[in-house]
């Protein structure tokens, strides 16, 4: 892996509006251009950054497009097995509870091969942050057929377009996830425009904080492009997404926290 | 039987083979180097008479594989490395309620996650029984894109004759390169459903099961003479190898798969030099051709095994040589294979330390 | 003695590198030779470097990986500095200009420079920069027949891209011409 020190320097006469945070590391990522896994781990690591809790916070990283997440965070970080990687956090939030701990992981890794792992891990409340980056695809083995696929979307594993009568339908695993007692906070987000940017990352803030209440698990999805997958360019991924992805998974809240003195 | 002739990679080749040796249905789940077998199959599936099932997992692959094969049909999956160490539950019981079905490994580097790059670190896995309890798989160890689409046949074939998981032991190099290949016809090999296949009982039957689960030992002992004497009569009547130039060779190369292919030049090369040198390969890694290797123990001054790997089928060449011969090994490891220089230069050294001291 | 030919193709991901290399070997099956065709992959193939090694001969190839070549296509520097010391003495190394920012420099081979990708800006079709240097390798390695090459195009062309074998033809012929002129510089 090429690590180029990138000293960010501001020309004079002009002002800096962007700085990348210390909890990103100076390796170049190696997603494609315009993926939006690059968007997801800059507002994740901003916010440890902002937060100020660098040192508290252990990472736990999939197999998938993501699975150098460890090259690019600058925090302490585990690599899991494929689909295991919320085992592995709960083992992490086990022995050290007081620790800020999040999972990061994709569409086929979170529920496809760890649904297991992922229903008993937010079913048992597990006091960590979930990221799940769904851009309804397997990318990193080229591009196969992911839960997540839209129903007629061609992959190398669908190519004449994912016939729901034969691989069964889009998976809201989301929404099944809502439905469990463990799960305290739950959103989906995009991360394809500056507005849906940002949204992200106030949940992404929130997803941490209510970790500290120790009520349950926060589960954060994130709709994201494949502009390699989707064989498109990432504007045009991006239009996609909109018109297509954000249809079957809308976007906003789906499970908020019960304010205090409000019912239960 | 007129063959057709293709270039294919040997992932490709694997499974329009499957399709053609009747393959009734696969299940799988993605992993490089392989992935090209599924993504081939699903490709097909319109134009042809079989049906493919894209897996949640290679947990729920296998398992998928075990209620197919138990229904009585010709079923097939193939992973990689990580996909197959998940794959090993099933497997074991798989062989325990002796069900037939064929299994490929395209191996890369590991261990964990590893690298994609070809391996042979998998034999141990393959040949000693990666699951639980006393098992054995078939294994069939290709060195080339015709014998990754020939083992097919022979696979299914054998896993039906000895009603067991028979694997192809393969790896991530011959899976992605081209060769040419001539390939069988569609129904050259006729399959039936057997009678113990639970497809719905009929009246005048009695139920047939499919289980791994005998829980009176004198029972479960007794299961397991039956699958230790299917092993002995694999043992006996189906070991195979290719034989290149040991009868008069003063040191034998033993590999299998695609080190045996390196190995053959680095004879080659080693023979231009007027080194005595042959090879060994086993293409049945389980039954192993324990006897050949005593044979030419009797006439070969060393031995010299070459693996992608730490030294796994090293061990089983010792035990056949069985001290009569000096055994050294050479390997490379992590998903790098060994150039023909590499072996030829050990060769070279072992020919001038070994071989000129013994005359 | 039997014969046999082993090749390096290797360029940046996208250069058309590895159908280069599998039109030769499909061709080498079709004039009923021995072939193998073996590339790199992985990650390092998307947008990086990309080699297939191509070997064809009169009798079973027994090692596809080797590590010295008869000749070389080169259409990168990076490749260029990792596959010139691996051609063998007497052997042939073919680069494309353009790509190759420092040129080879060995006497114990015979360097042939290509303008290919040039010339198939001249044809309209960037894409065929593969098949001009194919062409011209063919046309001083004549190893398998041009009626063979032609065929092996329709193979390894996805039916869709069919419309474009003339272009292509057109590009080799372009390339063994080239071939010979720069032939007739170096001798
Ligand atoms: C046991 C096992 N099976 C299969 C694989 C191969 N594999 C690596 S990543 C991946 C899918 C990744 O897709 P997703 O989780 O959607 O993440 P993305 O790459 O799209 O970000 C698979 C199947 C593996 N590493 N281990």
């Amino acid at each position: 892996m090429e690590t180029e020190v990138l000293t960010p320097e501001v020309q004079e006469g002009f002002d800096c509006v962007y700085n990348k945070p210390d909890t990103l590391t100076d390796t170049r990522f190696h997603y494609c251009p315009g993926c939006g896994h690059g968007v997801a781990h800059r507002l994740l690591m901003e916010v440890i950054a902002e937060l100020g809790i660098q040192e508290e916070t252990i990472g736990v990283a999939p197999v998938g497009c993501s699975v150098f997440a460890y090259h690019y965070m600058n925090i302490d970080m585990q690599e899991a097995a494929h689909g295991r990687a919320s085992a592995v956090a709960t083992g992490v939030k086990r022995v050290l509870p007081d620790k800020y701990v999040f999972s990061y992981q994709g569409d086929g890794d979170l529920a496809a091969i760890g649904t297991a792992e992922t229903i008993h891990t937010v079913n048992r409340g597990e006091n960590i942050l979930m990221i799940f980056i769904n851009n309804g695809i397997y990318g990193m083995t080229g591009g196969q057929m992911a839960p997540t696929t839209l129903a007629n979307m061609v992959t190398s594993t669908s190519p004449y377009g994912r016939s729901t009568e034969w691989a069964g339908f889009p998976l809201k695993i989301t929404e099944m996830l809502a439905m469990l007692p463990g799960a305290y906070y739950v959103t989906r987000q995009a991360v394809h425009t500056p507005n849906s940017v940002r949204k992200a990352k106030k949940a992404i803030k929130l997803g941490f904080e209510y970790q500290k209440l120790k009520r349950g698990t926060c589960f954060i999805e994130i709709v994201s492009n494949c502009p390699s997958g989707w064989k498109m360019n990432p504007v045009d991924s991006n239009k996609w997404l909109e018109a297509n992805m954000l249809t079957m998974y809308p976007l906003g809240d789906i499970k908020v926290p019960v304010k205090e003195g409000q019912g239960e | 039987m007129e063959r057709e002739i293709r270039l294919m990679k040997g992932n490709e080749a694997m499974a329009e083979a499957a399709i053609r040796a009747g393959m009734k249905a696969y299940f799988g789940y993605p992993i490089t180097p392989q992935s090209e077998v599924m993504e081939y199959l699903f490709e097909q599936m319109p134009k042809r008479n079989f049906k493919v099932l894209q897996a949640e997992s290679e947990v729920a692959a296998i398992n998928m594989i075990y209620g197919a094969a138990g229904s009585g049909a010709r079923v097939m999956t193939s992973s990689s490395s990580p996909g197959m160490s998940l794959m090993q539950e099933g497997i074991s019981y798989i062989a325990a309620a002796e069900l037939p079905c064929l299994l490929a490994n395209i191996v890369r580097g590991g261990p964990g996650l590893g690298t994609i790059q070809p391996s042979q670190g998998d034999y141990f896995q393959a040949v000693k029984g990666g699951g639980h309890g006393d098992y054995k798989l078939i294994v069939l160890a290709p060195n080339s894109v015709q014998e990754m689409a020939d083992f097919v046949f022979d696979g299914f074939k054998l896993a039906e004759k000895f009603r067991g998981p028979a694997m192809i032991l393969s790896d991530g190099a011959l899976g992605q390169m081209m060769e040419k290949v001539a390939l069988l016809p569609e129904g050259s090999l006729p399959h039936t459903v057997p009678a113990w296949a639970a497809t719905g009982k009929p009246a005048n039957r009695p139920p047939n099961v499919i289980t791994s689960l005998y829980i009176e030992p004198e029972k479960m002992e007794m299961i397991n003479h039956t699958l230790q004497a299917k092993y002995k009569q694999l043992q006996k009547e189906e070991v195979r190898y290719e034989d290149y130039q040991t009868e008069d060779a003063d040191i034998v190369l033993t590999a299998f798969g695609l080190s045996s292919r390196i190995c053959q030049k680095a004879v080659d090369l080693a023979r231009e030099q007027g080194i005595k040198a042959g090879l060994l390969r086993p293409i049945t890694l389980f039954p192993f051709p324990e006897k050949k290797i005593a044979e030419i123990a009797e006439t070969a001054k060393v031995f010299l095994d070459v693996e992608m790997n730490a030294g796994q089928m090293v061990e089983d060449v010792r035990l056949a040589v069985n001290g009569k011969k000096p055994v050294y090994f050479k390997g490379r490891m992590g998903g790098i294979i060994p150039s023909p220089e590499e072996i030829l230069h050990e060769i070279e050294q072992i020919s001038e330390q070994v071989l000129s001291y013994q005359n | 003695m039997y014969h046999s030919d082993e090749i390096i193709l290797a360029g940046f991901g996208g250069q058309g590198v590895l159908s280069m290399g599998q039109v030769l070997s499909y061709a080498a099956i079709i004039d009923n030779k021995e072939t193998t065709w073996m590339p790199s992959y992985g990650p390092e193939m998307r947008g990086g470097t990309a080699n297939c090694i191509v070997i064809v001969s009169d009798r079973r190839v027994s090692s596809p990986i080797i590590t010295k070549f008869d000749s070389g296509i080169i259409l990168n520097q990076p490749s260029m500095e990792k596959f010139e010391p691996a051609i063998k003495k007497n052997g042939f190394l073919f680069y494309e200009e353009s790509t190759v920012v420092y040129p080879p420099t060995r006497d114990d081979i015979t360097i042939i420079k290509i303008a290919a990708i040039h010339e198939a800006e001249l044809m309209k079709k960037k894409q065929v920069a593969n098949m001009i240097m194919l062409g011209a390798f063919l046309e001083v390695k004549p190893i398998v027949t041009m009626d063979s090459v032609l065929k092996a195009l329709k193979k390894v062309l996805p039916e869709r891209h069919h419309h474009l074998i003339p272009l292509n033809e057109q590009a080799i012929l372009r390339g063994k011409e080239l071939a010979l002129q720069q032939l007739h510089l170096t001798i």
